[in-house]
């Protein structure tokens, strides 16, 4: 077995920090620490999309990850602790979650993830084909985090990590799309970010606390 | 290629226009005349692509062939007809004190950016600028459903975002996936997001990663189509949002997301050569068909009530684009647009009967027709229509799904005779009372805008008896295409 590169390691380190990451969300029920944890994700994601455009000679990937380093580790958590300071939400605890059955079903997921991806990594020319899995899984505990927390803005870097996990599968799988894709799509997410925050702040005005449990009134069943 | 800018440019321009005054008192007219050249710009588009062929410019970015030149048709003037509705309507609201100022200039600037990035999806031919403009028309639109402010329309935009956004989320997955495929055939720089380089290639394709992409993208799509069970955002956004943003959610959006899924099977169908494709869709259809149906009956809200029809039709299309083959894509292309002709219409007359009777609860509104004789009639026809009674539109090309399905697919039949007969029986009691009987109505302060009610059940009563051979040559092309 021919021995792996320095930066096919690297990759794949950063690859088993971004699952952790992703669990460490999962797990946090303070919302300021969450920021950070996503802030850091994001971070990891930069770096790895920067070592596959330094070992695959892609310059369009170094855009990529200093695009990513701008939105996903400045910009956004900029945004995010603005807001929250604003809405004086710092202190939020998220009461309702029970975290050991969650990081349960989080491992079944990441099971299942790797079961998914295992046929589309076999197909890979790329050298980083082996953390399609870990992507694919990160995508599927951010959706497991937006489906636990009740509170705002927790669901809302769920949402946004999901995204993250999606980038990394991008670049882990295909070294990334094509530079005008990406765009639009940090265009959608600075944009969706920043009507979020207009949102949080309607939502505020009209129930004084972010809580979803307010956002429970439409229901089918009205009789 | 000046036209194809024109009509991308021009809700652009006005919704930057609009941002700047949308609050004045001219500006609904001005909403009024960017769609007007919006519209002025399609048709010189489609006269282009009748007289010249496909379309393929700009280094291939955008591309027009026979399937979406029609649906920017579409998209332009129901655009431009909800523009010329939305006038007296949020005049109405306005003056009811429902709207403020500030709020009107927003809703004026995200309704040209909602037409823009619709267009945007439909003409783009690269599968990433698809998901981009998709996403970008579902964050045009949270602002618009949440206009009022009450706690129902914070949770209905709440909820659209989150579920459009995981949503949308799947669909991008796809479309990693897709490219995925592509990339290994045609090259990083071969364009390998373009739908007319990935239709060329479709045959090559890897069948595995295109069948779980097709999933993804189904999913994903499915969500802003409204397919159950996706579709939980759906009558929550369409009865709290102000009833022109209704009228374009379900006459346009639901059509553009619809498109997006079929641009989709067409690759997926090309690679795979089995029926996955097929069965997923006509699945997916048959079950928005039957549960809408079910669920019409328990509507209390008459936004919500015509928001599950939108539901129950898209799962028609969707069934019948699932069946596949000439005659089903050219029925489910016909339904497409009656469907968004005569919704729309419904939700003009809607609307100006909520604002009549000051409720949006079924057992609130009585006596339309007593009140306001073309706004009753307006609801009675559109009702009709919507249901598939004969001449109108709606019935040839529900007549063409049946008889196509029991043909291809008798088991589906029953069922989509049934939900038909579920979905006539729960409207039509729900939409008589509310026409006939007594009344409690008030004074409007502006003349309500029935005009465009009525040009929309026109083209639909046309195209119910005479399908123009122009627009019948149109859909048999696409049919082809989409195969």
């Amino acid at each position: 077995m021919a021995a792996i590169p320095l930066w096919a390691q690297l990759i794949n380190l950063l690859a088993a920090l971004l699952l952790l990451l992703a669990f460490a969300m999962l797990a946090q029920r303070r919302v300021l620490t969450l920021v950070d944890l996503f802030a850091a994700q994001g971070f990891a994601l930069a770096c790895s999309t920067a070592i596959v455009a330094f070992a695959t000679h892609q310059p369009h990937l170094y855009w990529s990850a200093a695009l990513t380093l701008a939105l996903k580790v400045g910009l956004l958590p900029w945004l995010l602790l603005r807001m929250i300071r604003q809405l004086d939400v710092q202190w939020d605890v998220e009461g309702l979650i029970n975290i050991p059955m969650t990081m349960l079903i989080g491992i079944v997921l990441v099971v299942f993830a790797f079961n998914l991806a295992y046929p589309i990594a076999q197909l890979a020319n790329t050298v980083t084909r082996a953390t399609l899995g870990i992507a694919m899984a990160s995508v599927m505990l951010s959706f497991l985090m937006m489906i636990t927390r009740r509170k705002a803005i927790p669901q809302v870097i769920g949402f946004l990590s999901m995204e993250n996990g999606l980038l990394f599968a991008a670049t882990s799988a295909t070294y990334g799309m094509p530079m005008v894709v990406e765009l639009g799509i940090a265009l959608d997410v600075l944009v969706g970010v920043l009507i979020l925050g207009v949102f949080f702040f309607q939502i505020r005005e009209q129930f004084d606390s972010l809580d979803l449990k307010h956002l429970e009134k439409l229901k089918e069943t009205e009789e | 290629m000046i036209e194809i800018f024109a009509v991308l440019g021009v809700p652009l321009a006005g919704a930057l226009l609009l941002a700047v005054i949308g609050e004045r008192e001219e500006a609904p007219i001005a909403n009024v005349v960017v769609c007007g050249a919006t519209l002025a710009a399609a048709a010189a588009l489609t006269v282009r692509v009748i007289s010249s062929g496909p379309l393929l410019v700009a280094d291939k970015l955008f591309f027009v062939d026979p399937f979406n030149v029609f649906l920017v048709a579409l998209t332009a003037f129901v655009g431009f007809t909800t523009s010329i509705f939305s006038h007296p309507y949020m005049r109405i609201e306005h003056a009811h004190g429902r709207v403020t100022a500030g709020r009107l200039r927003l809703y004026h600037s995200m309704y040209q950016l909602f037409n823009f990035t619709m267009l945007l999806a439909l003409l783009t031919n690269n599968m990433g600028i698809l998901w981009v403009a998709l996403e970008g028309a579902t964050l045009a639109t949270v602002l618009l459903v949440s206009l009022y402010r009450t706690p129902e329309s914070l949770e209905a935009a709440w909820k659209y975002f989150i579920l459009c956004g995981v949503g949308i989320a799947q669909a991008l997955f796809g479309t990693i996936l897709l490219y995925f495929a592509a990339e290994r055939i045609l090259g990083a720089e071969g364009g390998a997001l373009l739908w007319t380089e990935l239709n060329a290639v479709k045959g090559q394709l890897e069948p595995t990663v295109l069948s779980l992409a097709f999933v993804f993208l189904l999913v994903g799509y499915g969500t802003k189509v409204g397919l159950v069970p996706l579709h939980n955002w759906l009558p929550d956004a369409h009865a709290e949002g102000p009833t022109p943003v209704s009228a374009v959610l379900s006459g346009l959006l639901l059509n553009v997301a619809l498109y997006a899924v079929v641009r989709c099977k067409v690759l997926v169908e090309g690679s795979l050569h089995t029926s996955f494709a097929k069965e997923l869709m006509m699945g997916f259809g048959l079950v928005s068909v039957v549960v809408a149906a079910f669920l019409l009956s328990r509507q209390k809200d008459i936004k919500r009530m015509f928001a599950y029809s939108s539901i129950e039709h898209m799962g028609i299309i969707t069934f019948a684009f699932g069946i596949g083959g000439a005659i089903a894509n050219f029925a489910a292309l016909l339904h497409m647009t009656v469907h968004s002709l005569t919704k729309s219409a419904i939700f003009f007359a809607v609307g100006h009967a909520a604002q009549k009777t000051g409720t949006q609860a079924m057992d609130g509104i009585r006596g339309l027709i007593t009140i306001s004789p073309l706004i009753g009639w307006g609801l009675v026809l559109g009702s009709l229509a919507i249901l598939g009674m004969p001449p109108f539109g709606v019935f040839a090309s529900e007549f063409l799904i049946l008889t196509t399905a029991m043909r291809e697919q008798p088991w589906a039949t029953p069922f989509l005779l049934l939900a038909l007969g579920v979905a006539f029986a729960a409207v039509f009691s729900k939409v008589q009372p509310m026409v006939f009987g007594e009344t409690s109505a008030r004074r409007l302060p502006a003349r309500p805008a029935m005009a465009p009610v009525f040009v929309h059940l026109a083209l639909v009563l046309l195209l119910g008896l005479w399908i123009p051979p122009v627009l019948a040559e149109w859909y048999r092309q696409a049919a082809r295409l989409i195969g």
